[in-house]
């Protein structure tokens, strides 16, 4: 379970107090002793209550800030939810709609098999208790792309309660080291999509596409253990990683697949919560962490001032850095829930328990689900830990940036170099320059045998690592040469020539006394001048550390 | 014998409503007894009469028009009516989710075999903008699941 994160927030200076929890237990280790644990305890109590601001304080400024997240992500299967229509991103309007979908009367829902696998692949990869039996309910509420009037969801009883993610954060002020944090997950419940409207703002009318209406959803929500955009971002990036893993997600956010709303309130620490608002209109990580940390400002400053913040559901506008709030809500929504008169219960079945002479096909076992799940994203990483000796900062970086992990692996697979130089330049090198020019890794003007092959010379010491260097970068012109290729070319081999060597360092010193003198009497500038005037005779040929071997040998 | 004659005097007295819960062996708060029938009458706990902020919140919610005075008089009775549930104790007993309890939910296998008829389905809106159905004006939105 997470503890806190206080934050200190001046003008301009920011660090953040981490502290981590070594297992689950209950321990909690705060720096304002009994605080943090009212803060837990009156986390469960509703947000909603009016709450005065105090006067506003000018000498202390520690506030804690609050997050809570509700990911709602498109679950990929062939057809939708309830119906057979086909679950798809682009295709023509309303041509992957059913008769259900559209609410016309008389229609039936019938639950999605894969669907509620999904499900279940979730909550037990995010150590949920998955409740054997879960009830669907209708939500109702009027809007032009809801055309039933009511979405099936379920909140009674959801599928998969009480969870868990962990997730990496850099602590620190230089980002140095990783340390893991857990946030816990209230529950994930299946429901239905809603159609898209289109405002056609020149005729002021709404146009309607049910093509999406229906779609199945995962609502994953998390307690808010979070509390700030970072630590925000870090959690949906993982479950990101979680659910392409499982595959039961595409969970790509710029094309809707991956919906998140945050809750956001602050407080002073050892007094009870404030009043939070809603943050939605988030499409993508980055805007996610600056609508947060903004808002978190936002409610911040207000407070100072005097004022009140409202429960409210505010926008985030990514051009002007803010959120802004959104159309008013008239008030707290009363969305009238009753059970789904249609569905029975959904009865879900362990080994133990299969029932005897019933169709597979009608069977979810959750025991055969567990042992069948793909390998996921943090047991990943510990692999790459333990077999190519990274750094844990680097298996989060190789996974998180899409497309590295393949082609860290291909380069490896090629070269004979260590592993642990094939990381370096991978993640130094390789993703440097990528960022630099603005590529995604299936971008790279290198490939992966390129890089595979520069290395083995690196390896044989057939070049210097600063001729390595040039190498890449004639290589990132992407001219189709290999790095052999371009090391004869430009002759870069290193010097094997020991004994010519010798002689240049020996003529070196002959040309340039003072300097030979600097260099007895221990001034390392001088050697390194030396260092250097060998190199440029060697047409940077040598390896400086030999030089500079040989140089103390005869300057001995 | 005499027990039995409650249960069935209860139950007509009720208009025959169903909702009882299979499991139960309920009791019924039995205050008096009507004169005519000697059958026992439940009394309704009312809430009071309806107030105008609740009209309008449903009027709202539901998008039905309490017009008259009638209408919301109505209301009270159906809602007085309906109380009478309450009479009923259900200390320890397990409501009924669904009338389908006792059924198995149908899985579905995830093939694709419907839609494409957007024609079809468009003919049933007033007005329609190249296969786009057209929302009447003046919906507020709501909606949880941003667009």
């Amino acid at each position: 379970m997470a503890a806190p994160i206080l934050r200190w927030v001046g003008p301009g200076k920011r660090w953040a107090l981490a502290w981590v929890d070594s297992s689950s237990s209950h321990r909690r280790v705060s720096p304002n002793g009994s605080a943090s644990h009212r803060m837990r305890e009156q986390r469960s109590v509703a947000q909603q209550s009016l709450h005065t601001a105090p006067k506003p304080r000018k000498g202390g400024h520690k506030w804690a800030a609050v997050v809570g997240l509700e990911v709602h992500a498109q679950i990929s299967s062939n057809s939708k939810l309830f119906s057979g229509s086909q679950v798809s991103f682009a295709a023509p309007p309303n041509s992957l709609v059913s008769f259900f979908d559209a609410s016309l009367p008389g229609t039936l829902p019938v639950l999605n098999r894969r669907c509620v696998e999904a499900a279940v692949m979730t909550g037990l990869a995010l150590n949920c208790h998955i409740n054997k039996k879960s009830l669907f309910d209708r939500k109702h509420y009027f809007y032009a792309d809801l055309p039933a009037g009511y979405q099936i969801t379920q909140q009674r009883l959801p599928i998969a309660v009480r969870g868990s993610l962990t997730y990496g954060v850099f602590v620190g002020n230089k980002r140095s080291h990783m340390a893991t944090k857990t946030v816990r997950i209230k529950q994930i419940q299946l429901e239905q999509d809603s159609g898209k409207s289109l405002h056609d703002d020149l005729r002021s009318q709404t146009l309607i596409d049910l093509n999406r209406a229906g779609v199945g959803l995962l609502e994953m929500v998390l307690e808010p253990d979070l509390s700030c955009g970072e630590e925000a971002a870090t959690v949906v990036r993982e479950l990101q990683l979680i659910l392409q893993a499982l595959g039961t997600s595409k969970a790509n956010m710029a094309e809707g697949q991956l919906r998140v709303d945050a809750n956001i309130s602050v407080h002073q620490p050892g007094e009870p919560l404030g009043i939070r608002t809603e943050v939605k209109n988030l499409n993508s990580i980055r805007f996610l962490a600056r609508a947060i940390d903004h808002e978190i400002q936002r409610q911040i400053s207000e407070l100072e001032s005097g004022g009140v913040i409202l429960n409210e559901t505010r926008s985030f506008d990514h051009r002007l850095g803010c959120t802004v709030p959104m159309r008013d809500k008239e008030g707290k929504q009363d969305y009238r829930f009753m059970p789904e008169p249609n569905l029975p219960p959904l009865v879900l079945y362990d080994t133990a328990s299969l029932p005897v002479g019933v169709e597979p096909q009608q069977v979810i076992n959750i025991d055969q689900i567990r042992d069948t799940l793909p390998e996921l994203p943090r047991v990943t990483r510990e692999r790459l830990v333990r077999e190519y000796g990274m750094l844990p900062e680097h298996s989060f970086t190789l996974l998180n940036e899409v497309g590295l992990l393949q082609f860290f692996q291909s380069v490896m697979k090629e070269t004979r170099a260590e592993p642990k130089k094939v990381t370096s330049w991978v993640l130094n090198v390789l993703l440097g320059y990528l960022k630099q020019h603005n590529l995604a890794v299936n971008e790279s003007p290198i490939t992966p045998s390129a890089l595979a092959g520069l290395l083995d010379l690196l390896d044989s010491k057939a070049i210097s690592s600063s001729a390595a260097k040039e190498v890449f970068e004639e290589l990132w012109k992407g001219k189709a040469k290999t790095a052999a290729q371009i090391v004869s070319e430009k002759q870069l081999e290193l010097m094997q020539d020991q004994e010519a060597l010798e002689q240049l360092c020996q003529a070196t010193m002959e040309g340039h006394p003072q300097v030979v003198t600097d260099m007895k009497t221990g001034n390392p500038k001088a050697i390194n001048k030396l260092i250097g005037l060998v190199r440029k005779a060697t047409l940077n040929r040598a390896d400086p550390a030999v030089i500079k071997n040989i140089l103390e040998r005869l300057s001995a | 014998m005499w027990a039995r004659a409650v249960w069935l005097a209860f139950r007509s007295g009720l208009g025959g409503c169903q909702a009882f819960s299979t499991k139960a062996n309920f009791q019924v708060k039995v205050e008096q007894t009507s004169p005519v029938t000697h059958a026992p009458r439940v009394i309704p706990q009312g809430s009071g009469p309806i107030t105008v902020e609740v009209i309008e919140h449903l009027e709202r919610l539901a998008l039905v028009d309490f017009g008259s005075r009638e209408a919301v008089a109505r209301l009270e009775k159906a809602i007085a009516f309906a109380d009478r549930l309450r009479a009923v104790d259900t200390d320890g007993v397990e409501p009924m989710e669904s009338v389908l309890e006792d059924r198995c939910l149908y899985l579905r296998s995830d093939k694709v075999a419907e839609g494409n008829c957007a024609e079809e389905l468009l003919q049933n809106s007033h007005q329609v903008v190249e296969e786009y159905f057209v929302a009447p004006p003046g919906i507020k939105n709501p909606s949880n699941t941003a667009e």
